[in-house]
């Protein structure tokens, strides 16, 4: 079986700040770093592969050069091999245009490919849109929000176990097909040094715009059909009532007061 | 426009029976379409030999002006005749009728469902104009495949301005595929929506986990697409003299064309209640509630203010609470009325998932802990001693009366 396992670089979300006079991000000191949904993702793969035995796994992302480092690190994950889809041509993809894009490069480079598995969505934009889109330009079913991948005992179907909003529900569908994963019962490995020594003997194809064959108009910003037109910070908060170091009894009597006084309680 | 490569056609007819417009047909023995075509593509996603294409080209501005009405997806809760739109669905048909005065155009709901009979004139009250009823049996359960392929038929008849769905579980999960088969842009989980000076929808989103926002316009194609995150704008006030049009949209599907099979479902009692989505107060716990059996002061407070218990990511992690109780970027976005944080620092993936509710009080030992910016009220102390000395307080004042 070829499972393919997209895979993007993310900034550590949780260090950016947006200046306040420009209103854009203050990238430096920022530190990249691969999605934690994609890890998740190599994850669910690699299991399949350790069931099934006689699997290929190959990550591939659409990025700039020093994309490559998360794909060092998928194959430090277990990704066999790996592809960096980069041009210049790409800069500025919204969701629809980097799907096209990947979907493109999966068909060009791995058209025997079974399994798609990509992250629900980036710690960046969050959109959880491209996976979907893959799907729909590759013509395969998908699966999203998966927490469970299990392929079937005929080997034929996947069965995945996806998070709704009242509970789980299990899913199956034949190969090819897309799944969209998050952590479920995952445990993110931490790869051994053999892993890292490793990584390192993996080849990582690159994939540039030419090979593609794809017109310019449809790559990158021009391929986008949604354009930003503002950033901008969120706003801040109203006034704040700030109770400092109380006793505990004081505190509860506090809030009881706020309560009624707000009409939670009579 | 369809493109038919008569060298891959196997004839097998899958795509005639899978047209929602009987737009294909067999003319000596080989695939032909007529006008009746409006390139939903139905037929590409179900054909096995990809005997089928389309060619979409950019539409010029007066094409682009005649996409007219603000439709919303309803999507739906609940069975058989007791049928209900979500919540979102009536939110977003309160933010719709606005951005549709704004266009001077028609709201339309969309209703995908099985062949219940419910009143859809009733939508009328929440500000439709119009409902477009798909009523189908492959449509009593939701399936990618099959709503897909009906929300592709609805835009490319009816060519709205606006299409919004809500940003739940099923709406992210089919939006982008509809958005990808048409060839749409498409933004997600957007905040708030406008219509500027040229007419086109201002898509507000945040970004990088909430750390900034960003405004996107889609400006080449219509339908503008977008899905929309629950609980950010009110449920419309209901005005009891307003029917809807109901109108019956043909739907053709078959079962070929869904490629996914539902084998099990288990629903958590937990959830069963009240969703934490619909909560009008919220006790949320995060890792300063230190253990699980913690947890019980907040369910205690949570039961008294008949509201309910959530949590943070760490404390689902930890396997504390369920998944569907958890509040934030990677779980449900609320807007209850009263929203207490409990033992949590207020990281910012936390934070956009609940700083739209209408009063927030934050308790927590660290007083540099960033969920007292956006408090209304704030305690620095141990929520571990306040709350039960706070439940009992309640308690004997309820049973003073």
């Amino acid at each position: 079986m070829k499972i393919v396992v997209c895979v993007k670089q993310v900034p550590e979300v949780t260090n950016v700040q947006v200046d306040p006079v420009t209103g854009t991000l203050k990238r430096e000191g920022v530190k990249s770093i691969l999605n934690p949904f994609c890890e998740y993702a190599l994850d669910h793969a690699v299991r399949i592969a350790q069931a099934l035995g006689n699997t290929e796994i190959i990550a591939i992302t659409m990025g700039p050069p020093q994309a490559r480092d998360v794909l060092l690190r998928s194959m430090e994950l277990g990704a066999d091999r790996s592809i960096l889809v980069t041009d210049r041509k790409f800069a500025g993809a919204d969701t629809w245009a980097t799907a096209f894009t990947l979907a493109s490069a999966i068909r060009f480079a791995i058209p025997d490919f079974d399994l798609v598995i990509v992250g629900k969505q980036a710690i960046d934009g969050d959109t959880a849109q491209v996976g979907p889109e893959i799907a729909e330009i590759l013509g395969l079913p998908q699966i999203t929000y998966g927490i469970e991948v299990v392929v079937t005992s005929s080997g034929r179907h996947i069965r995945v176990k996806r998070e709704v909003e009242r509970g789980y529900e299990v899913i199956q569908a034949a190969f090819p097909v897309l799944v969209t994963v998050s952590k479920g019962e995952v445990v993110r490995r931490a790869p051994s040094f053999q892993d890292v020594l490793d990584a390192r003997k993996k080849p990582v194809q690159i994939i540039t715009a030419a090979e593609l064959q794809i017109p310019e108009q449809e790559l990158g910003l021009k391929g986008s059909f949604t354009q930003v037109v503002k950033v901008f910070p969120p706003m801040e908060k109203k006034s704040t009532r700030i109770v400092e170091s109380p006793e505990a009894a004081d505190a509860a009597h506090e809030i009881m007061a706020f309560l009624q006084e707000r009409h939670f309680l009579p | 426009m369809l493109t038919i490569d008569h060298q891959l056609c196997a004839a097998c007819k899958l795509c005639l029976n899978n047209c929602p417009f009987g737009a294909l047909y067999f003319e000596n023995d080989e695939l032909k379409v007529n006008d009746l075509c409006t390139l939903c593509g139905a037929c590409v996603n179900i054909c096995r030999f990809h005997a089928l294409h389309i060619e979409r080209k950019q539409a010029s501005q007066e094409e682009l002006a005649s996409y007219q009405g603000v439709y919303i997806w309803m999507e739906l809760e609940g069975e058989g005749t007791s049928i209900k739109p979500k919540k979102v669905a009536l939110e977003l048909l309160g933010k719709g009728r606005l951005l549709a005065d704004q266009l001077g155009q028609d709201l339309v709901a969309v209703v995908l469902a099985g062949q219940n009979q419910v009143d859809w004139q009733e939508l009328g009250r929440y500000g439709a104009d119009r409902v477009i009823l798909c009523q189908h049996d492959l449509l009593e359960t939701y399936s990618t495949d099959g709503y897909t392929q009906v929300m592709c038929a609805v835009i490319t008849s009816k060519k709205p301005a606006v299409v919004l769905y809500g940003a739940t579980p099923h709406g992210r999960d089919f939006a982008p595929r509809v958005a990808a088969r048409l060839r749409l842009g498409l933004t997600a989980d957007c905040t708030s929506l406008e219509i500027d000076e040229e007419k086109q929808l201002v898509q507000t989103r945040p970004a990088f986990g909430g750390n900034i926002m960003a405004s996107i316009i889609t400006p080449y194609n219509r339908p503008q697409t977008a899905t929309v995150r629950p609980n950010v704008f009110p449920t419309p006030p209901l005005d009891e003299t307003r029917r809807a049009v109901v109108e019956s949209f043909p739907v053709t599907l078959n079962k070929a064309a869904i490629r996914t099979r539902v084998v099990e479902t288990q629903f958590l009692d937990e959830s069963s209640q009240t969703s934490i989505e619909d909560a009008r107060v919220i006790v949320a716990g995060g890792r300063g509630c230190q253990k699980a059996a913690n947890l019980e002061a907040l369910r205690q407070l949570a039961s008294r203010l008949g509201g309910v218990m959530a949590g943070t990511r760490p404390i689902v992690e930890q396997g504390w609470i369920p998944h569907t109780l958890q509040v934030g970027q990677s779980g449900t976005t609320v807007g209850p009325e009263l929203y207490i944080a409990v033992g949590i620092s207020g990281a910012i993936q936390h934070v956009v998932g609940m700083s739209s509710s209408k009063t927030i009080i934050a308790i927590n030992k660290d007083p540099e802990a960033p969920i007292f910016k956006i408090a209304d009220l704030g305690i620095v102390g141990d929520a571990l001693e306040i709350l039960p000395i706070l439940n009992s307080l309640i308690g004997e004042q309820e049973t003073r009366q």
